[in-house]
């Protein structure tokens, strides 16, 4: 390295305020896609499962196409692609409230709904089968046999996958930059812009995203402790 | 919907953006298998090296490990992009700049696949090859290793996936792969859906027909 850190370019002028910006901006997003792919994967996942064959096909074919497409070729789907094709007010409605936020949130929440849909399956098919069975034969119906024994069940069994899969999303949320939503990465490069401190900028955002991600995964680790089935799993460590 | 945009330039997409035989310096395979070759051999140093013995040798390849896995791998190509220059003190180009930041980056998470794959061959097998006299690193060449590749298969297979999606994102730095070349030819034609829904199509015929391979390994007894 050829010249001196100078650390205080991230607290002087206006580089705080983006840092903070971008964070609120990544967790903002990270939180919309969750919930996005939470409700997809839950339902893709289910689907896989079901014994209904053309719906099994149906989430098949979103997990298949969507898990395995770069997340960076949806992003530009979503803002490029999408939108011209939506009806005029619509689109104008879309960019007057900031359209890259909401293409990314579908790029992060679709991708990754396909993501956690495996998981989920890969709960549910830990659940022996007697367990649907003896349900259905309760007087259940399918549906409800789903909703009430298995889908709890397996919600519980995956809690440490699950973690590692919205991991993943809070840092693939940093693809967002591309299409410029203003998030983390695309503030730290920002302050790199308009400081030229490549190294001072960089390290600020790393240090964010790892925070996070050692925060969350700690608080998953508790979360994972108190959820275990007794007697089903092993407890927490 | 309108294919000609495809077909026209089907040459300039496919020869140029997927196998990088083109003017520019490019290509999403030629970016894509030395990652892989070369991610793989730093990921099976790194997960041995996770469960060595030795405290000096373990930490930082933990370190390494955890740092890596908890950060976007945006960020270690902004990292690559900014330090690597000023580390050697020139110039250097996009395709050393992007294979730099993905050998390092999926290297932690190959380590990990390699510790889990060492960690699944049973205790008896280190036991049996100390009892018959071969030294640790011995055993570890020749009877762990090779037991923990098999098991490890699928999950590499999965990884592998993984590292050509993400060569994607070397096209921020402006290195011409399959993303940038559409967004290139989408720059002159304006034809995103088309554009994007077609490279998307390319991406998963590559991957699809890698989780074939993977499921084939699968269904294969060790």
């Amino acid at each position: 390295m050829n010249d001196q850190f100078e650390w205080s370019v991230l607290w002087s002028g206006q580089s705080g305020q983006w840092l903070l910006s971008g964070l609120l901006t990544t967790l903002r997003l990270s939180a919309l896609a969750w919930v996005l792919a939470a409700i997809l994967g839950v339902a893709a996942g289910a689907l896989r499962t079901a014994p209904v064959r053309p719906l099994r096909i149906l989430a098949t074919a979103y997990v298949e196409f969507f898990r395995n497409v770069p997340l960076l070729v949806w992003m530009f789907f979503w803002y490029f692609g999408v939108p011209p094709l939506l009806p005029r007010p619509a689109q104008d409605w879309l960019f007057a409230h900031g359209a890259e936020f909401w293409a990314a949130v579908c790029a992060l929440g679709v991708y990754h709904g396909a993501r956690m849909s495996e998981v989920i399956r890969s709960g549910i098919r830990a659940i022996p089968r007697t367990q649907l069975e003896a349900a259905v034969a309760t007087g259940l119906t399918t549906l409800q046999a789903y909703r009430l024994v298995i889908l709890p069940i397996a919600l519980r069994l995956i809690v440490p996958p699950a973690t590692s899969e919205s991991l993943n999303l809070l840092k693939n949320s940093s693809v967002a930059l591309t299409i410029s939503v203003a998030e983390l990465t695309f503030q730290t490069r920002q302050i790199e812009t308009y400081t030229a401190r490549a190294i001072e900028a960089l390290t600020a955002g790393t240090l964010i995203y790892l925070g996070l991600c050692v925060s969350i995964a700690t608080v998953m680790g508790w979360v994972e402790r108190r959820v275990a089935i007794p007697g089903l799993i092993a407890p927490g460590r | 919907m309108d294919v000609s945009v495809i077909v026209d330039n089907f040459p300039f997409l496919i020869v140029q953006g997927l196998l990088g035989l083109g003017g520019f310096v490019g290509g999403t395979l030629r970016l894509a298998i030395p990652a892989i070759v070369l991610g793989f051999a730093l990921g099976v140093v790194l997960g041995v090296a996770r469960l060595a013995r030795a405290r000096w040798v373990r930490g930082p390849a933990t370190a390494y490990i955890e740092l890596f896995r908890g950060v976007p791998l945006v960020m270690v190509i902004f990292w690559m992009w900014f330090v690597l220059p000023q580390l050697l003190q020139r110039p250097i180009p996009e395709y050393s700049v992007a294979l730099a930041a993905f050998v390092i980056f999926e290297a932690a998470y190959f380590a990990e696949i390699v510790r889990a794959g060492i960690q699944s061959v049973p205790r008896g097998q280190v036991e049996a090859a100390t009892a018959v006299g071969l030294t640790r690193a011995q055993s570890l060449r020749l009877v762990v290793l090779p037991q923990a590749i098999r098991s490890m298969i699928p999950s590499l297979v999965t990884q592998m996936i993984v590292l050509f999606k993400d060569t994607s994102l070397a096209s921020i730095i402006g290195y011409v792969d399959l993303t940038k070349a559409a967004q290139i030819v989408n720059n002159r034609e304006i034809r995103p859906f088309e554009l994007y829904l077609f490279i998307a199509v390319v991406y998963w015929l590559c991957t699809y027909a890698m989780s074939l391979v993977a499921r084939r390994f699968e269904r294969t007894p060790a």
